[in-house]
């Protein structure tokens, strides 16, 4: 396999004198589907500005697909495309002059461009000749347009940065479906975004960042199974007393119909629920308290009960 | 990047630049024009006949080169100045910055731009003249290498205004403070051998006096500089110009934190 991105020792000190990147190492294979994850101000979008040639970097070193970036700026940006966090087109333009003028910039020849250009505007539900100025269009179209428009050029390495924030649920899921077909196709795609089932859902491996430093990197389900307690809720059928609930667990009664169970490593549901029927408790339901992948980031950036 | 590539990225960005002001000719092409139509009513036809012959010739003749070349050097500034500052502002820059697009492919669009808008508008002011008097040409060649320099230099001085403001205002700082006063006392209007001898002397400090006398020449074969000494201010001036913009990119001055 051959690796998409290869960050080393990678860091940013602002002029001000915050350092928003300590030290980052990072690799993404060539195909994966890669989640950056961290909370506001960790460093993500620093990162990718020095990826992309909007930020500076104070050192480090970095290969896409081999191409050393710092030798060979243009090659190496030649091979990516990017949704930045922030709207920056120009409002003036037409959807559709946005993203000729884009293919443009990559030699990629007006003829060629404009029936691509088209076909992309259309894929992401642009294509309503309504929707031609990009200043009229809704906060959620104005990403799809720059998802659109990072597409242009076909790049072999996709990076989003939350393209997916101020987005409705219709057509997150269609953004979704285009990101991981293209991730299927052979795109290697990262990604940040503050939804973690999102991650959970789209990506194979992950890397969570938190004050400029990489926390934990490795594929999703690893780190998720490392989490050492689960906190379930579970419903009941009828309701109990607190005298009814077997000791030895960590449970605790939320209302007289709901129960919420640490389950540690070791211990299984088969047991709860045993000890809980001998009881006389009747579980109707069950569910995770919270999605593991979020139990686990907020457990790393220090603010999980663990 | 081969060639090829990037010739599409420089017509590319050209094709832009040149679209946007001709979109918005109202506010780019049209009030020079009104603006020159103006000077050469009260000074040609009204004033002009009161006025002695300079160099033998009538006071309208005597303008039109300056005039057009005050308004090839205030529209290759603003062109740029306003359109890369208003990239910036709007962050589309970064989509330039974030293609494969080397530095001087972005200095030579935006430039190229205000030039073809600087020449552009240049023409149509001595359009607007033949309305007063007979346009005739010395040396066209000197003409077109006056208007082109002069162009260069002054699309590549807005590039560097753009790069370096903070906000709108300090894009209009230059053409109000330095470009206007130096326009106007750079021999426009009169042949420094009218002046005093200190600030005829002071005057010679002035590059845009060399400028309109040389582009004057080409017109009616008289100066009061050798045009050499023009063009070489000139192909200095945008020399010194191109190194600043490249270097100030280089080290990622208004575009990269
Ligand atoms: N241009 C800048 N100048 C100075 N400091 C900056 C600049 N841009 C970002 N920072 C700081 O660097 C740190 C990292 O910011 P960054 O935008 O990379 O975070 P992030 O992980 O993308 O956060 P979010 O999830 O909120 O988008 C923050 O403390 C931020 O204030
Ligand atoms: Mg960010």
């Amino acid at each position: 396999m051959n690796t998409a991105l290869s960050i080393r020792n990678l860091s940013k000190t602002y002029s001000g004198g915050l350092e928003a990147l300590r030290g980052v190492d990072l690799d993404v294979e060539e195909g994966d589907f890669y989640a950056l994850l961290g909370p506001n101000g960790a460093g993500k979008s620093t990162l990718i500005g020095i990826l992309t040639n909007l930020v500076r970097p104070t050192a480090g070193e970095i290969h896409v697909f081999g191409v050393d970036a710092r030798a060979h700026p243009e090659r190496a940006r030649a091979l990516m495309g990017v949704v930045p966090q922030e709207f920056n087109f120009n409002v003036f333009e037409k959807t559709l002059e946005i993203l000729v003028f884009q293919a443009g910039l990559y030699g990629i020849p007006r003829t060629e461009a404009l029936p691509r250009a088209q076909e992309l505007l259309e894929r992401l539900g642009l294509g309503d000749p309504m929707n031609q100025i990009a200043q009229h269009l809704s906060g959620g179209m104005k990403r799809r347009l720059m998802v659109a428009r990072a597409l242009v050029n076909s790049p072999r390495l996709l990076i989003l940065d939350e393209p997916t924030a101020g987005v409705d649920i219709e057509l997150r899921r269609g953004l979704w479906e285009i990101l991981t077909e293209l991730n299927q196709k052979g795109t290697t795609i990262i990604l940040t975004t503050h939804y973690l089932e999102e991650a959970e859902k789209l990506c194979r491996n992950l890397a969570i960042i938190d004050h400029g430093k990489i926390l934990e990197q490795g594929p999703i389900q690893d780190l998720v199974r490392r989490l050492e307690v689960q906190t379930f809720v579970l419903d009941l059928a009828a309701a109990t007393t607190l005298e009814q609930l077997p000791s030895g667990f960590q449970i605790r009664q939320i209302d007289p119909n709901r129960l919420e169970i640490d389950v540690p490593e070791g211990l299984t549901l088969n047991q709860v629920f045993a000890a809980l029927e001998a009881r006389g408790v009747e579980v109707i339901s069950l569910r995770n308290k919270s999605n593991r992948l979020e139990e686990l980031f907020l457990h790393l950036v220090g603010r999980g009960r663990l | 990047m081969n060639a090829r590539r990037l010739w599409i990225a420089l017509a590319t960005l050209l094709h832009r630049e040149v679209g946007r002001f001709l979109r918005i000719w109202m506010q780019t092409l049209l009030p020079p024009v009104i603006t020159m139509g103006i000077y050469f009513v009260v000074f040609g036809s009204l004033l002009g006949p009161r006025i002695q012959r300079i160099d033998g010739f009538s006071y309208i003749e005597f303008i039109v080169p300056g005039l057009v070349m005050m308004s090839v050097i205030t529209n290759s500034f603003s062109n740029v100045a306003s359109s890369f500052f208003n990239a910036r502002f709007q962050r589309s820059v970064e989509e330039l910055q974030v293609a494969p697009v080397p530095d001087w492919i972005m200095v030579a669009g935006y430039v190229g731009g205000g030039m073809l808008r600087g020449i552009l508008v240049g023409f149509l002011v001595l359009l607007v003249s033949l309305a007063f008097h007979p346009v005739r040409f010395h040396n066209l060649a000197i003409v077109m290498a006056f208007l082109v320099l002069t162009s260069l230099v002054f699309a590549l001085a807005g590039f560097s205004n753009a790069l370096i403001a903070r906000r709108f205002d300090d894009i209009s700082i230059v053409p109000t403070f330095i470009l206007t006063p130096l326009t106007y006392f750079g021999g426009v209007f009169y042949s420094i051998s009218l002046l005093p001898p200190i600030w005829r002397a002071l005057s010679r400090l002035n590059p845009i006096l060399y400028m309109v006398n040389g582009f004057r020449f080409g017109f009616l074969g008289a100066s009061d500089i050798p045009t050499w000494i023009g063009l070489v201010t000139l192909m200095g001036l945008a020399g010194a110009l191109v190194a600043l913009n490249l270097l100030l990119l280089a080290r990622g001055v208004g575009l990269r934190t």
